[in-house]
Order: structure tokens, then sequence, then C-alpha cells
């Protein structure tokens, strides 16, 4: 057991931050926006706190703590000018911003460029990434039976209904990007922590897209199913290794599987049995 | 919160590019009235009720409750307020549970309610045995139709529109909907109540205002208003010969039948009376 722990404490890392990213875009599925950012948030936070355990000497918490509140401060920003946008209006919108940051990323003289930022702290282990997984987890199930979520939910089936019964649907979708960023920014501060190196390649389209095939394998507004997912995402490509060049075909074929055979995801396939 | 209070809508025009939809409307609801707005279809109901709750900013006029200017507030702040409506084209929350529907509707109240409150709402919206925990979506229609009256219940409403809630529902459910709508004003809230089944808005409502092409052309108690010739020409067209007086009423099976000829200027349907 402990062996296995130690063959594999690598991936088992993984697994944790990937929930934690599933978990911080199922936050704006559920309100119904596809807002596709959290790499972008991811990112940042990244750097933000990479760049202040380097040059200040932050510990981790400081780090994540700098690191998530400049990833809400970004996300409250960027609700503005994407605050009217819909469905894939406003996907590609995010995706369009998580562009810029990442080119941003790639230019600005305190990241190291492309060629990446090393030397950070290697002090996020398995236990503190678990722990914010593990809290992250709670609060959206304590969350989950409040009005606030009902709000969310309501929002997402019909915005102009919402608002008939007195929900703010602007703020609403503010702060759910904004409490999804503070997530996706744990998350990457985490990542770097653990990485000790991160380039702005990490935190690009190809992230945002397994964040999302996560949320749809897992089912989109359930917090178990997000993890499911991305523990689903982050195992498969080491378990179909075998398949060498063709190892994204596997991706692409199980994502295809569940929109058409399960659009709920694993969550769904479980709600169906009960 | 709730303000409560009558709702006074002065001088109303709202306009979708150069078409005037509401040109200046004035009309009062008191709390406990039942107001009955009626007209030919496009006549500006809905657009009456989209202005009184916010969905549509009117072009000049005031609408106010109690002393609370409504006019310029966004949509939920409306219902925060206390106005709130249902729609013609059903828009429950589909895919959430009943419960979820009707508590959503009391979103803007301190607290939660909890299960008997939310029977207790639908068994006053006539849907006592509804599955609480099922798909509001995959309720039948009629049932959707007085889920949607819960959920606008819910809030405690100071002043509920409800567009064409009869639509689609059989004799004895209209009769159920006719008590629902009696209780919702003896409870204290102003009704609007939009909607072509003339012997629905006959037996509720005080007061009835006719609309066509966006203007008041009546106003009055049902009877008064079922005998005015104008509300008569403008669902069923002139007489060729007779317009006024007393023998319109007894003239509309022939008017009915002259309608033709005038439907042409009126350009509206003549089969809604």
């Amino acid at each position: 057991m402990l062996q296995f722990f130690a063959q594999h404490s690598k991936l088992i890392d993984e697994i944790g931050i990937n929930a934690l990213l599933a978990l911080s875009l199922s936050i704006s599925l559920r309100a119904g926006s596809l807002a596709l950012a959290q790499a972008a948030f991811m990112g940042l936070a990244a750097y933000v706190g990479s760049i202040g355990a380097v040059r200040f000497g932050w510990n981790l918490l400081e780090a994540t703590l700098a690191g998530a509140f400049a990833a809400a401060v970004v996300a409250a920003i960027l609700a503005l000018p994407i605050g009217r946008l819909r469905g894939v209006f406003l996907a590609i919108a995010t995706i369009g911003f998580g562009e810029i940051a990442r080119i941003a990323e790639i230019n600005a003289p305190i990241t190291g460029g492309a060629e990446g930022f090393s030397n950070i702290p290697n002090d996020a282990g398995t236990v503190a990434i678990y722990a914010a997984l593990v809290a992250t987890g709670l609060a959206l199930a304590l969350f989950g039976r409040s009005k606030a979520a009902l709000a969310l939910a309501a929002t997402r089936e019909d915005e102009s209904a919402a608002r008939g019964v007195g929900i703010d649907v602007a703020a609403v979708r503010l702060r759910t990007l904004v409490a999804g960023a503070i997530v996706a920014g744990v998350a990457g501060v985490l990542y770097a922590h653990a990485n000790f190196f991160i380039t702005p390649g990490d935190f690009g389209f190809p992230r945002m897209e397994q964040i999302l095939v996560s949320c749809v394998i897992g089912g989109v507004t359930s917090s178990l199913g997000a993890v499911l997912g991305a523990t689903l995402m982050t195992v498969l490509p080491e378990a179909v290794r075998f398949l060498h060049d063709y190892r994204e075909v596997s991706t692409g074929a199980i994502l295809l599987g569940f929109i058409l055979f399960a659009p709920g995801g694993i969550a769904g396939l479980w709600e169906r049995r009960a | 919160m709730t303000a409560g209070g009558d709702l006074s809508v002065e001088h109303l025009s709202v306009r979708y590019g150069g078409v005037a939809a509401l040109d200046d409307v004035s009309l009062r609801v008191p709390r406990g009235g039942v107001l009955g707005l009626i007209g030919p279809n496009g006549a500006g109901k809905t657009s009456l009720i989209n202005a009184v709750t916010g969905v549509i900013r009117p072009y000049a006029g005031s609408i106010a409750l109690g002393a609370l200017r409504l006019e310029r507030l966004p949509q939920h702040r409306v219902a925060r307020a206390g106005v709130v409506r249902t729609y013609q084209n059903i828009r429950l929350f589909a895919a959430l549970s009943v419960a979820d529907n009707v508590r959503a509707g009391a979103l803007r109240q301190p607290g939660d309610l909890d299960e008997a409150a939310v029977r207790a709402l639908l068994e006053r919206a006539g849907v006592p045995d509804a599955d609480l925990r099922g798909r509001a979506g995959a309720l039948p229609y009629g049932a959707q139709r007085r889920l949607e009256i819960a959920r606008a219940l819910a809030g405690k409403p100071a002043v509920v529109l409800l567009d064409e809630p009869a639509a689609g529902m059989n004799p004895r459910e209209t009769g159920e909907l006719r008590a629902v709508i009696r209780s919702l004003a003896a409870s204290g809230a102003g009704v609007v109540l939009v909607e072509h089944d003339m012997g629905l808005v006959s037996a509720v409502c005080d007061r009835v205002v006719v609309l066509n092409f966006g203007r008041v052309i009546a106003e009055g108690t049902p009877a008064q208003v079922a005998r005015d010739p104008e509300v008569i020409e403008a669902y069923l067209g002139s007489p060729a010969d007779n317009v006024n007086g007393s023998s319109a009423v007894d003239s509309t099976a022939s008017a009915a039948e002259k309608s033709n000829e005038s439907a042409s200027a009126n350009s509206n349907g003549s089969s809604e009376a």
C-alpha cells in the first residue's frame, strides 16, 4: 500500500490538482455559464505564487492566498466585458482571454518567458493538495443545499424567469466566476509548488480542454462527478501508454462515448440507477 | 422587501423601434383588487406586463407600487419589490424539482420554505398532489401553469400579473383557477388578469380595462365593458350600418357575420370574443 503511494505519488498529486480544477469549472457550469478561463486563472495564480515564493520568500500558505486573490481580482475585472455573453460566445471570449494571459506570461519580464520559471520551492505535497480538495468539496457540499445554490440552478434553467423571482443574474454570474477563479488559483499555486517548474504552456488551451472534458465526463453540475471525471482524465493517459502516438485518440473516444451514450456523465449514470 | 400598496400605471408608452405597442395607458390596481386586461391579439397586454415587471423599459410614463417607482428598476428589483408574474408560455425551471420551483419563488424572502410550506402553496395554487421531487417539466400542462402560480405566490407578492393563466385549461381546471385568483385577492394582493376566457374574467374581475392597438378603449365593470360598442367593434368589427346604441349587443351575431368586410381595416381576428 505504502509502496503504491510512493510509486504513484506524482500521479496522485496530479489527480488532486486536476480534481480541484474540475470543481472550479463546475461552479460556473452550475450557473449555466460556459466560462472557460480556468486554465488562465490557474496560470496567473501559479505565477503570482511562484514569483512571490522565489523573490520574497513566501511560504506555501502565503503564496496560495496571494495567488487565489490575484485570480479573484482578475476574474472580477474579466466579468465586466463578458457579462452579457452567453453560450459559445462566452466560451470563445474566455478562451481568448486564456490566450492573452498565456502570451502575457511568455512576454512579461518577470516570468522567465517561454523557457519557464524554475526554483519554485517544492513544498506542496499530497497532504496540502488533498486538504485543499477536501475543503473545496466540503464547501460545495454545504453550499449545495443553500438558497444561493438554488439561485444558481434557476439562473442556469431560465435567466428571465430567474430575474422574475428576484435573482440578480449578473451578480450570480460574477460570483460564480470569482469563486471558480479562487479554486483554480489555489490549484495553480499548488501545481507550481508541486512541480517546482512552470511554463506558460502549462496553462494553455490543452489544459482548459482537459478541465472541460473532465467536467463533461463527470457530469457538469456534480462535485463528485467532476472529481471522478478528473481522476479518469488523469489516469487514462497513463493507462493507455501502450497506444503510443494514438494516446490522444483515447481521450476523444471516451468523450464522444459519454456525449453519445451518457450525456449526464458519470453522475448522470448514477442518478439514473437511483 | 415587499413594499405593498396599490399598483398605478400612468401614461405608459412602450415602443419597439417605431411601433407603439402601448400608447398613454393608465390603470390602477388596488390591494385586493382584480383587474382584467383584455383585448384582441397584439393589443399590448403582454407588453404591459413586460413593462410593469421590468422586462422592457417603457418609452414614457410611470409605474409605481405605492410610493416606489418601478419603471427604471431592473427586472429582479421589481420582483424583489413584490411585483411578480406568470408567463403566457410557461417558464418554469423545468429540470428542477417541483419543490425547488416553489422555493425559488421565495428566494427574495428571508429564510427558506420547508416541505410543509411548499405543500401549502401548491395546495393553494390547485396542485395539491404533485410529486415534490419530480421534475417540474414532467408535470402535465395544466399542473405546470398552476405550479407557476404557486411559484409566484411563494414570495408573498404585492401584485401578481397572470398572463393567460387559463390558456389550455379545461372548464373544471378553469373553475379551480377562479378560486385561486379569488383567494389571492382575498390575501391582499393586487391581481392583473390577462385572459381571453370572458367567463373567467367576468367571474373574478372587479374592473376590466380593454386594450386595442396599444390604447385603452374602454374601462369599467365586466358588464359595462361587455356592452361597450367600441369593445364589440374591436373584437368583432363594426357592423356596416349600426355602430351606436343598445342594439350593438343584440346585433353581435350579425356583426360577426358582417365583420369580414371590416376585418381588413381592423387587422385583428374576430374569433376571440
